[in-house]
C-alpha cells in the first residue's frame, strides 16, 4: 500500500545511512590526523627526521627526546609490495586469461569458484602457513640462518592478493567485446595475437585498477607480513634479510606502550601515513579509469 | 588470682579464635569488583592466583589484562582500573606528583634469564660475562666465535621498546645500556621462544615464567639458558644474591587498597606463594640480598654509598 510517509521515511533512512559512509571516512582521517600531529607539535620532532632517518628509537614516556625515523618502515613497505606484486602480476594474468580465452567452461565452473575461495581466507591463516611451513622451507632450501626475510613476505603478500588481481582481470577481459576478437580472428590472427594485441590492451585500465587493488591490500597487510618478516628495524641486506614494514610495526608494538607517549605518538604518526597512502591509492585508480574513459570515446 | 588469669587467657584466647574464624568467614562474604591491567609479565601469576582466589572469595570477581606496565600505572592513576600491574617502579613511567598517589605492593620477584639456540650451546658457549652480554646485546660482537661459540653470526632476538622485560634485562644485565636497533622484534614472550626455536646461532632473553614452570618443558626444546658470569639464572641464585638479573612484580592502587583488593593481594603473598615459585617467579620474603632493586633515587642511593 502506497503511503507518502512511508516513502519519506525509508529515503530518509538510505539518505542517513549514505551520509554515514562519507562521514566515516572523513571522522576517521580528521582523528588520524589530530593523533599523527602530536610527534610534531608535542614532542617537536620534524618531518624531514620522520621521512629520511632510520632511528626509530622513541621513548615511552610523556618526556620525549628520542630519535623518530621511519625511512626503514616506508621502504620496508615498499620493497615487501614490490615483490609481491612482481610475483604475483604475472601469474594473476595468466590465470586471467586462461580462465577466459583458454579454458571458458572449466574457467567459470572450477577455476572461478577456487580463486574466490582463496579471497575467502582470512589473513592470518595465510601468515601461519606461513610461519610454519613456507618460512622452514626456505630456511632449509637456501641454508639460511632465518627463513623470516623479506621473500616470505612476498611470497605470503603474493598469494594473497593473487585472487584480487585475477578476478578483475578475468572480468576486464571478458568485458572486452567478442566482436573485436571475431574481427582480428576473420583477418586470420592466431589465438595469441588475439589475446595479445586485441585483448589486452583494451582491458588494460580495468587491470590496471586490479593491480592497484592488489597492491592497496598489500599495503595495508599488517598480520600475515609480521608473522613472516622478522620484524626487524633495520634495512635488510637481500631478499634473504629481514627487515619490518609500516604495518608490522603498528601492530607488534601498540599492545605495550603507555597511551600518549612519544613512542604511540610516532606510531600514530605511521598510522596517518598509511591512511594518506590509500587516500592515494584510491586517487590513483580513478584518475586512471577517467583517463581510460576518455580513450575509449 | 590464678584463677582469674586462666579465666582471662582463656577468655583472650576464645576471642582471638573467634576474629580468625570471623575473618575467613569474611573472605567467603567478600564482594567487590577488582580489576588488574598492565605488565604482561606478571599477568599469569595474577591470572592463576585470581582463579584460586575465586575459590575462597566467590563474591569478589577480579578481572585480569595485560598492556604494558606503562599502560598498567596509567590506568590505575586516572582511575580506569583497581589495580596497575607493572614491571617497573611508577616514578618511571608517571609524573612524580602523579606517582607519589600510588601505593606499591610489591608481590614478588621476576628473574630473567638469557637464552640462545641449542647450535649455540651445544657449540660451547655454557657461560658469558657482563661484558661480553653488552657487547654482543648492543651489537659490537657479531659472530659467537668472538666469544667461544661456533662460528656463526650472532641474531639479536629481542621484545620492542616499551617491553617491561626489556627494561628490566637492559637495567640489570646490560647496565643500562641500549640494546642494539638491528635485531628481530616479537610482541611478546612466547613469540621470543618460538623465534629462538627456529633461527640458528640466535640469543635472547626470557623471564624463568617461561622457562622453569613444568608447563613450558615443551617451549623450552631446542633451547637453551645461558649462566653470567658462570651464575646459573636459577631461583636459588636470585635468593642468594649471586644472580643479579631480576626484578620486584608490583602491583600499585591508588591510594590505600579497598577491602576486596586488599584480601587479594594478602592472598597473592600469603596463600598463594608456593604456587609462585611453581609458576617460576621468585617470593620476595626469600631475598636476601635487594639493593639497586629497592628504586631508591640515584641520589640516595650514591649517598648510601658513600657513607
Amino acid at each position: 500500500m502506497y503511503s507518502k510517509g512511508k516513502e519519506k521515511t525509508w529515503s530518509f533512512f538510505v539518505l542517513l545511512c549514505g551520509l554515514l559512509m562519507i562521514a566515516l571516512p572523513i571522522a576517521i582521517g580528521i582523528f588520524l590526523a589530530i593523533k599523527g600531529n602530536a610527534l610534531f607539535y608535542q614532542y617537536h620532532h620534524s618531518l624531514g627526521e620522520f621521512l629520511f632517518t632510520t632511528t626509530w628509537k622513541l621513548k615511552d614516556d610523556l618526556v620525549g627526546g628520542g630519535k623518530g625515523g621511519a625511512a626503514v618502515f616506508i621502504v620496508g613497505s615498499l620493497i615487501v609490495c614490490g615483490l609481491a606484486l612482481l610475483i604475483a602480476v604475472p601469474f594473476s594474468l595468466a590465470a586471467a586469461i586462461f580462465m577466459t580465452e583458454i579454458a571458458p567452461k572449466w574457467g567459470t565452473k572450477v577455476l572461478r569458484p577456487a580463486v574466490e575461495i582463496f579471497v575467502g581466507i582470512p589473513s592470518v591463516v595465510y601468515g601461519w602457513i606461513g610461519m610454519t611451513v613456507l618460512v622452514p622451507f626456505l630456511q632449509n632450501l637456501f641454508h639460511l640462518k632465518t627463513g623470516r626475510s623479506v621473500l616470505a613476505g612476498g611470497i605470503v603478500l603474493a598469494v594473497m592478493i593473487f585472487p584480487s588481481i585475477t578476478t578483475v582481470a578475468a572480468d576486464a577481459i571478458r568485458a572486452v567485446p567478442v566482436q573485436a576478437r571475431m574481427a582480428a580472428y576473420g583477418l586470420g590472427a592466431t589465438r595469441w595475437q588475439v589475446t595479445h594485441q586485441i585483448v589486452m590492451p583494451a582491458a588494460q585500465t580495468s587491470v590496471l585498477t586490479g593491480v592497484i587493488l592488489g597492491l592497496a591490500r598489500a599495503f595495508g597487510e599488517a598480520l600475515a607480513v609480521a608473522m613472516v618478516i622478522g620484524k626487524t628495524p633495520a634495512f635488510p641486506k637481500s631478499i634473504f634479510g629481514q627487515t619490518a614494514t609500516m604495518t608490522t610495526v603498528i601492530a607488534s608494538r601498540m599492545a605495550e606502550l603507555m597511551e600518549g607517549s612519544e613512542a604511540k605518538a610516532g606510531l600514530w604518526t605511521i598510522a596517518f601515513v598509511l591512511y594518506l597512502i590509500s587516500l592515494f591509492f584510491i586517487l590513483l585508480i580513478h584518475i586512471i579509469a577517467a583517463k581510460g574513459a576518455k580513450k575509449n570515446k | 588470682m590464678n584463677f582469674k588469669k586462666i579465666a582471662a587467657l582463656t577468655l583472650v584466647g576464645t576471642m582471638a579464635m573467634s576474629m580468625t574464624a570471623f575473618a575467613e568467614a569474611d573472605l567467603s562474604k567478600l564482594s567487590g569488583d577488582v580489576s588488574c591491567t598492565g605488565s604482561s609479565a606478571l599477568q599469569p601469576l595474577v591470572q592463576a592466583a585470581a582463579d584460586k582466589f575465586a575459590e575462597v572469595a566467590p563474591g569478589v570477581n577480579i578481572t585480569v589484562d595485560a598492556g604494558g606496565s606503562g599502560q598498567g600505572l596509567q590506568n590505575v592513576s586516572d582511575g580506569t582500573s583497581t589495580v596497575g600491574n607493572s614491571d617497573v617502579f611508577a616514578e618511571e613511567k608517571l609524573d612524580p606528583d602523579k606517582a607519589a598517589e600510588l601505593v606499591d605492593h610489591q608481590v614478588c620477584a621476576i628473574g630473567m634469564a638469557v637464552v640462545v639456540s641449542q647450535d649455540v650451546a651445544d657449540g660451547g658457549v655454557k657461560s658469558l660475562t657482563s661484558d661480553q652480554l653488552v657487547s654482543i646485546f648492543t651489537g659490537e660482537t657479531t659472530n659467537w666465535k668472538d666469544v667461544g661459540g661456533p662460528d656463526e653470526e650472532i641474531t639479536l632476538v629481542l621484545r620492542p621498546e616499551g617491553s617491561g622485560t626489556r627494561a628490566t634485562f637492559e637495567k640489570y644485565a646490560l647496565g643500562g645500556a641500549e640494546e642494539a636497533g638491528e635485531a628481530m622484534e616479537n610482541d611478546n614472550s612466547a613469540e621470543l621462544q618460538k623465534a629462538l626455536q627456529d633461527t640458528n646461532g640466535s640469543v635472547g632473553y626470557l623471564a624463568l615464567s617461561y622457562i622453569l614452570p613444568d608447563e613450558a618443558q615443551d617451549a623450552m626444546q631446542g633451547i637453551a639458558t645461558i649462566a653470567i658470569d658462570d651464575v646459573e639464572p636459577t631461583l636459588e641464585n636470585i635468593y642468594n644474591g649471586t644472580y643479579n638479573v631480576w626484578a620486584f612484580e608490583h602491583m600499585y592502587t591508588k591510594g590505600e587498597a579497598d577491602e576486596a583488593t586488599q584480601a587479594f593481594i594478602d592472598y597473592i603473598t600469603g596463600d598463594f606463594s608456593d604456587d609462585v615459585e611453581s609458576l617460576g617467579y621468585a617470593v620476595s620474603s626469600k631475598l636476601t640480598k635487594t639493593d639497586g632493586h629497592t628504586g631508591e633515587t640515584e641520589a640516595a642511593e650514591d649517598a648510601t654509598e658513600a657513607q
